[in-house]
């Protein structure tokens, strides 16, 4: 579950954003919807714990984040949260495997090659184990990046954009296999995306549409 | 230990840059490797051979000449010195002991030492094997010398006149090794030693047939060269002086002119570890460069990392662990090849007959290596580190 309340952030240099409430039970899929610079990255960094609100609270699987220390919020985040970026992120200097072990590195817990491959199996790139991120295709690098983030069996997962730069029917693939592998373990599935075909996909989302900050509303104005 | 494993695997997936900075590392470390263990061998060689010799008299020109040739046995001996005129010198108040050194004459480049009993006694030369000479054209060899023409006592050999072995032959009148010297690690290894009385019996008999008069025979006699042994340390001041002003001879003091050419090399030695320092700042530079590529090129990894709760000292440790993967083998190999080259370089001394260098002895230095090394790398890692630790891991949330 995610529940944010009277949630703010302030950039250095940037706009005020302000963030309405927003509650969603564990298990239930989110769509943050808005168009660029209406805080789409900083909602999913302040989800994440990689930044502290200065104002307003935030309550992630249970957890207030506001409670928690750095370290202890990366350990936090180690256990809890799924994460898949739009860039997928997989690194270069390792195999698919050992891309997932980092997983467990990062954690600072024992690497458990068995749930590698079965996260692996269960996302049907089983074989691709011991390639490079390079030998991959989009579509199985995809899958790869979506099995590190279930692999600790995470109770949120937050989805950055999964639908760019794919075709219709990849993109509806894309989504199913979010939305199955969020089931696995009952994760809240946050999805990120300005993509209107993700809206038709996952027609039972609640959506949580951010609108620009009133700075860049009188912009335009 | 997982971090090491990881940093290991992060490193050679550039193996170009890593091997790059691998061996501007090495070649650092080997430099100044090969400096400490060459100055402090030839340090090392030139205190025990000098030991106790307070002055060397021979014929006027080069002191230093005087030295390396009667001292040392590297350079060409100066020309001879009256018999007599030695006689008279060990004579003096001030003289406590006075060795005759004939040169001039070698076996297969290894050179034959006509002189006294006392040579070997100042030395404390001891024998492996056989008894010391007592006619003349008996001869003991140096260890070296046996070890490398494979002689032992009871073999005979024609010493050649000059050093090269390509001179004229003594071939009418052949030495008799009675002896081996044990090693000393001095320069008597690749010494071959007889009397004084050999070498004028060689040479005399040699270059003309002689009538028997014994009397001028005994008059025109020469030694090379006299080391000599003080009886006061008072001597220093005056009996140089007195050599060079009422003799046709002069008077080199070891310790002035060691000092004076280990200056000159020194020069030489500050050059090489100059050199090194540079390399080694070369691939501080380059270390530094190739980590913050690195760190540019795997900012995303790096993010990725944090967002999976990897905590900022340990990505930063992930950096440093990676430079000091490279120190670690740089010191390994390094060392390695400091080695190496003073083996080398050992060998090549030894077919001139020359210093004794070895690339098998190690100094309680040589761990400053190491230090060197991870210093370097740990600075050159550091600015790295840093701005992995500081990686904004909004970044991976930025879509462009």
């Amino acid at each position: 579950m995610i529940r944010t309340r009277s949630l703010r952030y302030a950039y250095p240099r940037g706009p005020a954003l302000s963030f309405p409430d927003v509650s969603v039970a564990q298990g239930a899929t989110l769509l943050l919807r808005g168009h660029s610079g209406t805080g789409k990255s900083t909602w999913l960094s302040l989800a994440a714990g990689l930044l502290t609100p200065p104002a307003g609270e935030v309550v992630v699987a249970g957890q207030r984040l506001g409670d928690l220390s750095g370290p202890a919020r990366d350990r936090w985040r180690s256990r809890h949260l799924g994460f898949l970026p739009q860039q997928l992120h997989l690194s270069q200097a390792l195999t698919v495997a050992g891309n997932l072990g980092l997983v467990y590195y990062a954690a600072g817990l024992p690497e458990d090659r068995a749930a590698v491959q079965g996260a692996l199996e269960a996302l049907g790139v089983g074989e691709l184990a011991q390639r490079r991120p390079s030998q991959l295709s989009g579509g199985q690098a995809q899958r790869v990046a979506l099995a590190r983030s279930v692999l600790l069996r995470p109770a949120v997962i937050l989805a950055d954009e999964p639908t760019a730069s794919l075709d219709d029917a990849a993109a509806a693939g894309a989504v199913a296999l979010l939305r199955t592998a969020a089931a696995r373990s009952n994760a809240t599935l946050v999805i990120a995306t300005h993509d209107r075909r993700v809206q038709e996909a996952l027609p039972d989302a609640a959506v949580y549409l951010l609108a620009a900050p009133a700075a860049a509303r009188e912009a335009v104005a | 230990m997982k971090t090491l494993a990881l940093s290991f695997r992060y490193l050679w997936s550039r193996p170009l840059a890593a091997l790059l900075n691998l061996l501007l590392l090495t070649l650092g470390l080997a430099s100044i490797t090969f400096v400490l263990l060459a100055s402090e061998q030839i340090d090392r060689a030139f205190e025990r051979d000098l030991a106790g010799i307070d002055v060397v008299v021979g014929a006027k020109g080069s002191p230093m000449q005087l030295i390396l040739a009667g001292v040392f046995h590297i350079d060409v001996p100066p020309g001879n010195i009256p018999l007599a005129e030695v006689r008279k010198l060990g004579q003096h108040p001030q003289v406590a002991r006075l060795i005759p050194l004939s040169l001039g004459d070698g076996f297969r480049g290894f050179r034959i030492v006509g002189t006294s009993a006392d040579y070997v006694s100042h030395y404390r030369l001891q024998l492996a094997q056989g008894r010391a000479w007592q006619e003349p054209l008996e001869a003991v060899i140096g260890a070296h010398v046996a070890q490398d023409t494979g002689m032992a006592a009871g073999a005979s050999f024609a010493g050649s006149h000059g050093l090269g072995g390509g001179g004229a032959g003594h071939g009418r009148h052949p030495y008799r090794v009675t002896g081996v010297l044990a090693p000393c690690g001095c320069v008597a290894d690749r010494l071959i030693l007889t009397s004084t009385e050999s070498v004028w019996e060689v040479h005399e008999q040699h270059e003309e047939p002689h009538d028997g008069k014994d009397h001028a025979e005994e008059e025109k006699r020469e030694v090379t060269m006299a080391l000599i042994q003080y009886r006061t340390p008072l001597a220093a001041v005056s009996f140089p002086r007195f050599v060079n002003a009422s003799t046709a001879m002069q008077a080199a003091a070891p310790a002035l002119e060691v000092s004076r050419l280990l200056r000159m090399v020194g020069v030489g030695s500050d050059v090489l570890r100059g050199f090194g320092a540079v390399l080694l700042f070369t691939a501080a530079l380059s270390v530094f460069i190739a980590l913050w590529n690195a760190v540019r090129e795997r900012r995303a990894d790096l993010a990725m990392l944090r967002m999976l709760g990897a905590r900022p000292a340990k990505v930063a440790a992930l950096l440093l662990c990676e430079a000091w993967w490279l120190a670690l083998l740089a010191s390994v190999l390094g060392l390695a090849a400091g080695h190496a080259l003073a083996g080398l370089v050992g060998v090549m001394l030894e077919a001139q007959r020359s210093l004794p260098v070895s690339g098998r002895l190690w100094l309680p230095e040589e761990l400053w290596i190491p230090i060197a090394a991870l210093t370097v790398a740990t600075l050159a890692a550091l600015i790295p580190a840093v701005s992995a630790y500081r990686v904004d891991v909004a970044e991976l949330l930025n879509h462009r």
